[in-house]
């Protein structure tokens, strides 16, 4: 048997002059990207000083001079290993927790109607609320912001992968079921490898709110990481150690974003070309 | 040869309770699938016919009657059955190969030896240099070549279709058509093929049975006396099958005249 020309495939034949105008594309919104920074922060320069006190915005060249100040005196590496720590510490608990207890609900319909209304209070409460518990139970040091960070991410984490478990199409359960699948087996092949989307995208949002906890918690009670740093420079009127201090978290940020969203472009390879 | 009776539908009825009341899908059905014979199943849209396929497979229970298999009541699932549904059930993340391969290696089948048979099937539906492709990349046509290789790559012994072949246009269904009568002739396993569309029934089936609209009933159940092997694109023109259309025809459009649910 051979394909018939009414379905043959339309393999995706780029020719040169289409890739030549992507890139043009690309380059031309590069082009603006930088335009927008360099615009922006020359008038930010020119503004301070002459249209607003420098107290009120500082100065670009202010901030990276105390940048270069806190690299140079390794503040900002000890401050930023302190964050970073707390952050992923946190973010990896709480993950990890979400996803195992997503899962456990997800497949034990009973547990998961008793704990619903127990879940909910807890999903409403705004997590951070809890920081000030958490550092008189754990301490001013880092295991606090680690347990609200935790908090945090779980929540976020457990509440996607449940969803997820809910949200697995029953039609493919039965078709494996009607192959002779076992439990486990749909499992494994089912029910996990479609979760996996609710739980990276739980993932990707719970990372600024895993930075938020421990960022919060410094911010409470401490005497390091770059939410202290904000919190002891707006102390001082230093508006820019915070701006140099919210540029640092700004940075953190994006990288673990990218991170994520790399690994999920591993992990969820099927997805690519999907129309 | 006398026919073995394989499904037995005995006066089943069907109901589903929504918001606005109770909707009847079908009653008083009774209806025989006999072993080796290629059944066709046709009624208007929202006749309940895919209830029945949901019956067989022991997916659905009847409200009212007993659906039995060689015999003995359906067990849920019923996993001597394969289900070829009419939305894509190919699993997304899977290659085109692990897909077709995949009821095997439920059965713990080693993984050459399952990727041999599925690229077996692959090649006999056509798509030989597809084997590592994932479904997103595959137009409709070539997903509905995977599913039908996954079916029937783990040779169940009945294999149920809910409109397979129904989101394609007109021409490819023939292809599908032809191919799909070449790999049975081959096999020969038991068929219940669910459509609304009476041509593909005729050309397909050795017996058709058309169903009323809701609540869906068998109006009636005619065999097919066109010889086999079949040419799909030129059968609808032999008179024998014009003669059956039109009889066929008669009980369908009293059931599409009194109102397709929509």
């Amino acid at each position: 048997m051979t394909m018939s020309p009414t379905e043959a495939i339309e393999a995706p034949r780029i020719g040169h002059d289409v890739l030549a105008s992507a890139r043009a594309e690309w380059f031309k919104v590069l082009a603006w990207r930088v335009g927008i920074t360099v615009v922006g922060l020359a008038l930010w320069e020119t503004a301070s000083g002459r249209l607003i006190k420098p107290f009120w915005i500082s100065a670009p060249s202010a901030i990276w001079a105390q940048l270069y100040a806190w690299v140079e005196s390794g503040d900002l590496w000890m401050h930023m290993r302190i964050t970073l720590t707390e952050t992923v510490a946190g973010f990896v608990l709480g993950a990890v927790s979400g996803i195992a207890f997503g899962l456990a609900l997800g497949l034990n319909k009973r547990l998961a109607a008793v704990l619903d209304p127990f879940i909910i209070a807890f999903y409403s409460l705004p997590k951070i609320a809890l920081a000030p518990l958490f550092i008189l139970w754990f301490g001013v040091g880092l295991a606090s912001k680690i347990v609200l960070a935790t908090f945090v991410v779980f929540f976020l984490v457990f509440y996607n992968t449940y969803a997820g478990t809910l949200a697995v199409e029953q039609e493919l359960v039965d078709v494996l079921r009607l192959m002779g699948a076992t439990r486990w087996q749909i499992v494994r092949k089912v029910i996990l490898p479609s979760v996996l989307l609710w739980i990276f995208t739980g993932m990707k949002i719970s990372v600024p709110y895993a930075l938020i906890g421990a960022v919060v918690g410094e911010m409470m009670a401490s005497n390091k990481g770059l939410g202290y740093l904000i919190q002891a420079s707006a102390g001082q009127y230093d508006t820019s150690g915070v701006f140099a201090a919210l540029f640092v978290l700004m940075i953190i940020a994006t990288g673990l974003h990218e991170i994520l969203k790399q690994s999920e472009r591993v992990m969820l390879r099927w997805k690519e070309d999907s129309t | 040869m006398t026919p073995v009776p394989l499904i037995e539908y005995r006066d089943i009825a069907r109901r589903f309770t929504t918001r606005r009341g109770t909707v009847t899908a079908c009653e008083h059905v009774d209806l025989t699938v006999n072993e080796g014979e290629f059944l066709a199943i046709v009624g208007p849209s929202g006749c309940g016919k895919s209830t029945l396929l949901n019956m067989a497979a022991g997916l659905l229970q009847p409200s009212a009657g007993g659906v039995f298999y060689r015999g003995e009541k359906v067990p849920e699932p019923n996993t001597r059955v394969g289900y070829m549904t009419q939305r894509d059930t190919l699993l997304p993340w899977r290659s085109v190969e692990d897909n077709v391969a995949i009821a095997l290696e439920l059965r713990g089948q080693d993984r050459p030896t399952r990727l041999r048979t599925a690229h077996e099937w692959l090649h006999r539906v056509g798509l030989k240099g597809f084997e590592n492709a994932y479904p997103a990349q595959l137009s409709g046509g070539m997903r509905r070549r995977v599913s039908m290789a996954r079916t029937l790559a783990y040779e169940p012994e009945t294999i149920l279709m809910d409109e397979p072949f129904g989101a394609l246009d007109a021409q490819l269904r023939l292809v599908m058509h032809d191919e799909l009568l070449k790999l049975w002739a081959a096999t020969r396993t038991t068929m219940v093929f669910v459509t609304h569309d009476l041509t593909e029934a005729i050309t397909l089936a050795d017996r058709v049975a058309v169903f009323s609209a809701r609540p869906g009933r068998i109006r009636a159940i005619e065999t097919v006396d066109l010889p086999r092997p079949r040419d799909v694109f030129r059968i609808r023109f032999d008179p024998r099958f014009g003669e059956l259309h039109d009889r066929l025809w008669g009980y369908l459009e009293e059931s599409v005249r009194e109102g397709v649910m929509v």
